[in-house]
Parts: structure tokens; sequence; C-alpha cells
């Protein structure tokens, strides 16, 4: 079945991609940022991930609203460290820029995937078993649903004459209930689905066929291969520049 | 069109001691459309589910010989259509489209031959959006129609729908109760239907069957033969069979000044307003029936009332009291107004029945040996007494649902908010609410019942007030 494309005009360039050949040149860029302790390697890495930050398909709002938990992190760990750890600034700004050439590749590329075709692409290409792809899709999809019933169960304890008040250890007390209440939910359900797959004949025994076919074509390698190559490139200017250390050069 | 054959035939779940289903010999021909009916407990789903091929003889205990089209469920690949009661867990992917072909994939149907199913199953059962279509965005009503699709997509030989409607509103279910005559049509598929409401079944079958409460065929026939012969002891199992009437409930409870009054009540979720400008009031000992399609705001409104939701505008006064009572304290509002929600499970919070009923009155301070005798007086009163020492996630649904009504009760509250109080239960269930509840008004406590049901509003209500688009309607005066 043909589809058209989630956010045809919204993202037009990466939501057309395979998501594994946007996971693959993220995976590149991650793994380049995490084998550099400098500061010059994770500054270039991050400047060209910045870059597609347009073809993501994400405004500056949605990119900061987004992100923004990761920006805190990344200066987080750079102020501590440059803080309490007695590193230099260059170092302290380093690592904070790791992090973020690290995270961000993924957190953009994920922007663009779709989770159905993610888990076509696991299947098709990758050979993912079903049951496991498939399966974890459907639980994503009740997501919402828990957060529905997270507000609800706190409303029927409230109903129960239950709440913390200012009480700490009561409000610890309650969160752990409210949390039970949803895994126990949460298994009902599951359990529930579980059966509707098995009554539409979803069986791990059987071959089954692929009403979408996911491609990956010539361009979807030229994406993964730019990500590599974008890395290793990166990763060879910093060691002729002589800046380049492996993994703890401080 | 299977032909299903069960010859003493039995099922026992794992880790249970009774027999589900027990002795039981029935065939059904190719073709035949069959309404099961039977007592809650008799091993209708069950029935279903090993028809299914869900039953699983390596977990559980089977016996006797169960084939269909000569072969046992298990071990045929020949597609079968099953829907449930609970819309929302039956749905497995993101858009419609997906969702009908993953029946069709699983049973390796060609790639190229899929879409042209999908597409011509959505237009026979009427979906009104296009393949694309979010199945998160889509009410009860049209997950329902979307899992027919995705019945019908597989051309199955043998239909079992386990209460397709029980979660629905009136409107829903009418039109899900057509779609599944529609579907039965295109595929000429032997049926097998469990509904409790009979009258509004009828038109889909031509053969009942009763199964006993403790195992076997009880009856079985043509629905009028059956009917006329057991009407009366299937209406005593808890079977809403047509024509059976029940006589309003309409004790007075004494006449005090007016509980609750609620004025320009709004509520928004994000951008999108849910109320916005509910108006009611409530006298004391008086039943308040709340009804409207889905999406009018009701459940909010009983939300905002019962003080669980803090409207963005609007006031609230309950019993006179100054603060509205979102700003009361939890244990403060639970002696005064109980909330029922619609999933009992939602609000059991201790391991036992009894417990259950303790908690309420020891949140509010009541002695031990007073909340005692007010638990074992509402356990009598539910007829709870054998089940107190039971986990509430045990029992039946009716039993959850008498014990989270009780659980309100045990407060003595002025005022109870019941959230579709009767949905899905079978007669019986819903005749001792009925009681319940108007014996609870004489003793005058007020209660606001958001509810589809007209037969509990005919039978109950002193005032039906109808939402629409998050306003109130001029209320209805029911003749006392």
């Amino acid at each position: 079945m043909r589809r058209a494309r989630r956010g045809d005009a919204v993202n037009p360039v990466p939501a057309r991609r395979n998501p594994l050949a946007l996971l693959a040149a993220a995976a590149a860029v991650t793994v380049a940022a995490l084998l550099a302790a400098d500061l010059l390697t994770p500054a270039l890495l991050l400047g060209g991930t910045l870059l597609t930050v347009p073809l993501s398909g994400l405004g500056p709002r949605r990119f900061l609203l987004r992100t923004w938990p990761l920006l805190f992190g990344a200066a987080a760990i750079g102020c501590s460290n440059y803080l309490y750890g007695d590193i230099s600034a260059a170092t302290a700004l380093g690592l904070s820029l790791r992090v973020l050439a690290m995270a961000l590749p993924g957190v953009l590329a994920l922007a663009s995937v779709d989770p159905t075709e993610l888990a076509d692409a696991l299947v098709q290409h990758l050979h993912a078993p079903a049951r496991f792809a498939y399966g974890t899709l459907a639980a994503i999809r009740m997501l919402p649903l828990l957060a529905a019933e997270w507000q609800t169960i706190g409303l029927a304890r409230r109903a129960r004459g239950i709440d913390a008040g200012w009480n700490p250890v009561a409000a610890v007390r309650l969160f752990g209930g409210r949390v039970f209440g949803l895994l126990v939910g949460a298994i009902r359900r599951a359990t529930r689905l579980a059966v509707a797959m098995d009554a539409r004949g979803f069986d791990a025994d059987h071959p089954r066929t692929h009403a979408r076919r996911s491609v990956f074509g010539r361009v979807d390698c030229a994406v993964a291969a730019g990500g590599v190559l974008f890395a290793v490139g990166v990763t060879a200017v910093s060691v002729a520049a002589g800046s380049w250390r492996f993994l703890t050069g401080i | 069109m299977a032909r299903i054959r069960f010859d003493g035939w039995g099922w026992r779940h794992p880790g249970r001691k009774a027999w589900a289903v027990r002795g039981l010999d029935l065939t059904v021909e190719p073709g035949e459309r069959v309404l099961l009916l039977g007592p809650s407990g008799a091993g209708k789903s069950t029935v279903l589910r090993a028809l299914t091929g869900l039953l699983d003889p390596d977990l559980g205990d089977e016996e006797g010989v169960l084939t269909v089209d000569g072969e046992h469920p298990r071990r045929r690949r020949t597609p079968t259509g099953y829907v449930q009661q609970d819309p929302e867990s039956q749905l497995v992917m993101a858009r419609a489209g997906d969702d009908v072909a993953f029946g069709l994939e699983n049973h390796a149907v060609p790639a190229d031959r899929i879409a042209g199913r999908v597409a011509s199953a959505l237009r026979a059962v009427g979906f009104p959006y296009g393949p694309e279509r979010p199945t998160a965005a889509l009410s009860g009503g049209e997950q329902q129609r979307l899992a027919l699709a995705g019945v019908l997509a597989l051309e199955p030989r043998l239909l079992l729908l386990d209460e397709p409607t029980a979660n629905l509103d009136p409107a829903g279910a009418t039109a899900i109760r057509a779609t599944v005559g529609t579907v039965q049509r295109h595929t000429g598929a032997t049926l097998l239907l469990v509904e409790h409401r009979v009258a509004e079944s009828l038109p889909l079958v031509d053969r009942v069957v009763v199964l006993a409460a403790g195992g076997g065929v009880l009856a079985d026939g043509t629905p009028e033969e059956v009917l006329a012969a057991h009407h009366d002891h299937l209406a005593a199992a808890g079977v809403w069979v047509p024509g059976h009437r029940v006589a309003p409930r309409r004790s007075a409870g004494p006449a005090g000044p007016p509980l609750l009054a609620a004025a320009g009540v709004g509520v928004s979720l994000g951008d999108t307003p849910v109320l916005t400008d509910a108006s009611l009031t409530i006298g004391s000992a008086e039943i308040v029936a709340l009804t409207g399609s889905n999406g009018a705001g009701k459940t909010t409104l009983s939300r905002v009332l019962g003080g669980l939701l803090r409207p963005g505008t609007g006031t609230v006064t309950l019993g006179g009291d100054p603060r509205p009572p979102w700003r009361w304290r939890a244990r403060e509002l639970a002696a005064r107004v109980g909330t029922v929600f619609q999933d009992p499970e939602h609000q059991f919070l201790t391991p036992t029945v009894r417990d259950e009923l303790l908690l309420g009155p020891r949140r509010a301070g009541v002695g031990e040996a007073a909340a005692g005798a007010r638990a074992d007086e509402l356990l009598a009163r539910l007829r709870l007494c054998q089940l107190a020492r039971a986990n509430p996630f045990t029992l039946s649904g009716g039993e959850q649902r008498r014990l989270s009504v009780a659980t309100a009760l045990a407060s003595s509250p002025r005022l109870l908010v019941l959230d579709e109080p009767t949905f899905g239960q079978d007669l019986r269930t819903w005749t001792e609410l009925v009681d319940l509840l108007d014996a609870v008004r004489a003793d005058g406590t007020a209660m606001l019942v958001v509810t589809h049901d007209l037969a509990f509003t005919d039978a109950l209500a002193d005032r039906v007030v109808t939402m629409a688009a998050g306003r109130c309607a001029e209320p209805v005066a029911v003749t006392r």
C-alpha cells in the first residue's frame, strides 16, 4: 500500500527518507562525538548537525520545546564539572558540546521518523521479529491512553479521600500507589491487546506479508553514507589539527 | 461457511478449580446466526475464545471435542473474525487503513491485493474517514466500526462477537449493530453473538442458544420459541429480555434546602473548551440524570461538581460551604461527596472488599467500631458478605460495580456522583442498582448520574438535564 508520507508538506526531505538511513547517519555522528574528548570535534559535529535542523521540519519554537531538557542538561554537566571537577573552562565547554553533539542527531532523526515506518523498516530490512516491532508499535499507541488513565487514577484517589496535602512522605507513598494502579491497568490493557492481535492471526510461526513496502533506495544509502563521511571527516580534520584526543583526554 | 461442533466439551482456566464450561453439546450449521445468552459466569466468552483458537490446551484443561469445519480451532489457519467489548484495546496500528491491513498481512495475503481489500472493507462498513485517519482520533463507535472493517477484510467463515456494543452510547450501539448485519451479509459467515440487550440484537440472528450456569445448554431454538418459553428464567438470570418492564422507583427523600448550586462553569483542555457555561442545581434527596451525546462535557461537569476538578470559570456551592468543593481536602470531600467512576478498578485501593468499605470512614475519622458496623451493613445490603475477604480485582464486573457504589456510600455522603453506573451491566445488577439508589435517595442523599441509559432515567430520575456542546439545556421535570 502506497502512502502519502507523513507531513509531506512540512518536512519534505527527511520524512521521505527511510528511517533506518536517518538513524544510521545520526548514530555515526553520535559515535564520533562519543570518541572525541576535545573541543574542536564536538563543535564541528554540532555545527554540522545544526545545519540540518531546518530539514527536520521543526520550527525554532518546536525545536526548543523538544530540546530544552537536553540543552539544560548539557549546560548543567559542563558547569558542575567546571565548578567541582577541577578542569579548565575549555574542557568543560567541550564536555557540554560533546553531550549535545551526541544526543542532538538522534533527537532530530526521531523527529522525522514515523513509528510505523520505523517498524516496517526494522522488520523488512533488518529482519527484526514482527512480534517485537509491531508489539512495540501497539504499545506506543497506548501511551496517550496511559496519560489519561494517570489523571483519572489521581482523581479517583481524591474521591476516596486520599491526598498528600503538605506531607512529603505521604506524597511519595501516594505516588507509588498511583504508579501501581497505572501498571495494573496497563498490564490488563496489554493482555487484551495481545488477545486481539492473536485473534487476528498474529503468530510468530507463520509467514506474513507486508502491506507497506519499506524502500531503502540510493538516496537513503547516500544519507547514511553522508552521515558516516561527515563523522569520519570531522574526526580527520580534528586529528590533523592536533586537537583530537581519545575518550578521556583530560 | 463454518460448521461448529461441541461434543461434551469443557474448559478449565489455568489455576482454577471450577470449570468455566463443561458438558457442552452444540452444533451450529454453516451460515447460521446465533445469539448466545446465559447468566454471567456461564462461559459465553470462553466459548467464543475457544472458537477463535485463543485457548491454549497446554495452559488450561480441555475435555471433549471441539471442531470448526472438522478441525480444532487452534489448528485452523482460515481467518476467524473476533471482536470484543473494549474498542481501545483492539486496534493495533496508528492509522485506520494500516489497522485493517494488519489482519491481512498476518494471513499472508499478497501485498498487491491488500490495499484494494482494505478500501472495500472500509467502504462496506461506512467508515467515514480515509485510510490515513489516526486511530487515536476515533470515537468508541468509530473504533468498533474499524475493528469490524478489519474483520470483514479477512472474509472470515466464522464471525464471533463478544458484546461489541457494551461500551458504546445508544447511537453508537445502533450503528454498530447495523454494521454487524452488513458484515454478516457480505461474508455469509456463521455468526455467534454474545449480547445482554436481546431486543436490539434479534434482527441479527435466527437462533437463540441459552447456556446454563452450571454447564451445558439450557434452551435452544428460534428466538420466538426460546424467549416465550424461558422469558422469566432469562430475566432472573440477568438477560435483557424484550418487553421486560421495570416499574419506576420514586421514593421521596426528606425535603430540605437545595444541596448544590453551580453557575457559569467553564473548563478548557488546552485551547479546547470542554464546558462553556454550565449551570445546574440539585435539591437534597433529588436524583438528577445528566445526559447528552459523547463529548458534550457530562463527565467533566460531574467531576467539577464532585470536587475533583477545578474549573477555569464559574462558581459551585455545595452544602452551604463558602469554599468551592475543589478546594476541600480529600478527606473532607470524601465524607460529603461520593464519586463512583465508570471503571470501578480505578478506585480500589485495598487488598480486601471489607477494607475498601472501611477506608472512607476511617479517613473521615469515624471510630473503628462504627466503621466496622457500617461496612457490615453495606456488605449485607449489597450481597457481598461472602466476598468480604476477596481481593476487589478478582470480583466479576457486576460485583465490582456494587462494591464501588458501596465504597462511596460508606462515609454516608450527602451527594453521590455516578458516571455511567449501568454501563455493560446485566439486568440483574441493573435492577439491584436501581433499587439501591432509590433506597439511598429515601435516606436523604442527592445524586447526580451521568448516563446514556434511558431505562435507568425512566425508572429513577427526578429530573433529566441534557447537555450539548458544554452547556446544560433547560431541565426537564419528570412527574413523580
